[in-house]
């Protein structure tokens, strides 16, 4: 589904990925732990093209894609991102954040849009709050919006850049469920966060990055129990 | 008690007077603020380009405009159009006052424009959105929201910066005011009238966009 080689970014004389060669396969739920500042944002901003790698390729589903690229925001429609400070558009209610790139992209009627949406809600479990806006609602329930939203476009792949970071610890609990749901249906994930209960659960395989490497990855229960890389562990006596 | 030299019930008096300058004003100041606006959008747009093609025309406009004086702006277009197009004295104060306040409006949309967060355009980018699509969609609708209240308060130093086109012999309310003073010799009393005059329309002004303000709240962030 994803296919990157040698891929290298510099934010200028900082070098924050060097040379990552990675494969996400079809329904792969792949979870990317690390420090900050180790590269795994960048890494997966750079999978949706909201940053451009200097040197090295990216395959989605097969088709290489860079800065050059003609089309570049149909293959952005392709891969949903859900971001940690949710991103919504405060002058759209929720319904209308849903289905923004339902009528502006996919450039479906408004009517059909909307029904779409009314199940996208449905399924995040926020059909009471079609009308209102982002503002009136909790984090969780945000992020639970955004996620509806990047699900409208069907996209191949989904990217979560630490969705339960800014999120109080109350609220993270119902976003990771609707990212379980997602995992176990099929969906194609690549998820930063720290939330080894959900990588345990529904990852199939944990990254660890260190400053813009990959230093180390395997099954979550390999990673977390047993790591082998003296870094991997440090981290992890860190973060458990 | 002092005997002022000063016959104030000439003011109603003469007030109604005024209405044919007032509207003149009204006319200069709305006809300046809709080319204002135009240009204030294209240049505030220009001024953010990363192609310098496009923002170097835009700095320079602004950096003239903000560098020079309004009064002398004025007497360049009036002066220097009528010896090409023969321009009537009221274009050219709208174009005048329209292209002094396209510069400032154009910095009020460009300070607007980059205070909406960067996350907006990757949320719209990463919905497939195109880098315009984004532009029009998202970020220029909450960018409108932000300008209200500097665009506001814009407005109002147009209303009160048509009185310079008196200079070209416009005859909105400062030049009608002085005409009056010398034929009747009551110079301050309709110095005072105009002063209501413009008193009374800043204020409906700024009653009206506080209006504006209010019913843009609806989607307000609560934090």
């Amino acid at each position: 589904m994803i296919k990157i080689r040698g891929l290298n970014k510099w934010f200028g004389d900082l070098h924050v990925l060097k040379d990552i060669d990675m494969d996400v396969s079809p329904k792969e739920v792949v979870v990317v732990i690390g420090a900050s500042g180790s590269g795994k944002s960048t890494l997966l901003r750079c999978l949706n093209f909201l940053e451009f790698a200097q040197k090295g390729n990216i395959y989605i589903d097969g088709v290489e894609a860079n800065a050059k690229s003609k089309n570049l925001h149909t293959v952005r429609a392709d891969v949903g991102m859900v971001f940690q400070h949710f991103n919504l558009f405060p002058h759209r209610t929720v319904m209308g954040n849903v289905i923004e790139g339902l009528t502006q992209v996919k450039r479906i009627s408004y009517k059909e849009a909307v029904e779409q949406g009314e199940d996208l809600l449905k399924k995040v479990g926020l059909s009471d709050k079609a009308d209102v806006y982002p503002a009136m609602l909790s984090g969780g329930q945000k992020q639970r919006v955004a996620i509806a939203r990047a699900l409208a476009m069907k996209p191949k792949i989904m990217l979560f850049d630490e969705p339960t970071s800014a999120l109080d610890p109350e609220l993270v609990g119902e976003v990771l469920q609707v990212m379980k749901t997602l995992a176990l249906e099929g969906m194609t994930m690549m998820v930063v966060s720290h939330e080894m209960g959900f990588a345990r659960e529904v990852g199939d395989r944990v990254v660890y990055m260190d400053e813009g490497s990959i230093i180390e990855e395997g099954p979550p229960s390999v990673i977390y129990s047993n790591p082998k890389n003296e870094r991997t562990k440090a981290f992890l006596g860190q973060i458990l | 008690m002092i005997d002022l030299p000063w016959d104030f019930t000439a003011i109603p008096r003469f007030f109604p007077g005024f209405y044919a300058a007032a509207l003149l004003t009204l006319q200069i100041t709305f006809f300046g603020i809709l080319v204002g606006l135009v240009l204030g959008l294209v240049t505030g747009l220009m001024r953010l380009s990363k192609n310098p093609l496009f923002n170097m025309p835009a700095k320079a406009y602004i950096w003239v405009i903000r560098g020079t004086p309004l009064l002398l702006q004025l007497m360049i277009i009036y002066y220097g159009l009528i010896d090409l197009v023969s321009i009537d004295r009221m274009p050219a104060a709208i174009i005048g006052l329209g292209v002094h306040n396209g510069a400032y409006i154009a910095e009020i949309f460009r300070g607007a424009i980059q205070s909406v967060e960067r996350g907006q355009r990757e949320a719209a980018l990463s919905l497939g959105m195109t880098e315009s699509q984004a532009m029009r969609r998202i970020i220029l609708p909450q960018a409108f929201k932000r300008s209200v209240p500097p665009l506001g308060n814009q407005f109002i130093i147009a209303l009160k910066d048509s009185s310079l086109a008196s200079a070209i012999a416009v005859r909105e309310l400062l030049l009608r005011a002085r005409q009056m003073g010398s034929s009747t010799l009551m110079m301050l009393e309709m110095l005072m009238i105009v002063g209501i005059y413009y008193l009374m329309m800043t204020t409906v002004l700024n009653l009206l966009m506080g209006r504006i303000e209010k019913r843009l709240e609806v989607s307000d962030y609560k934090d």
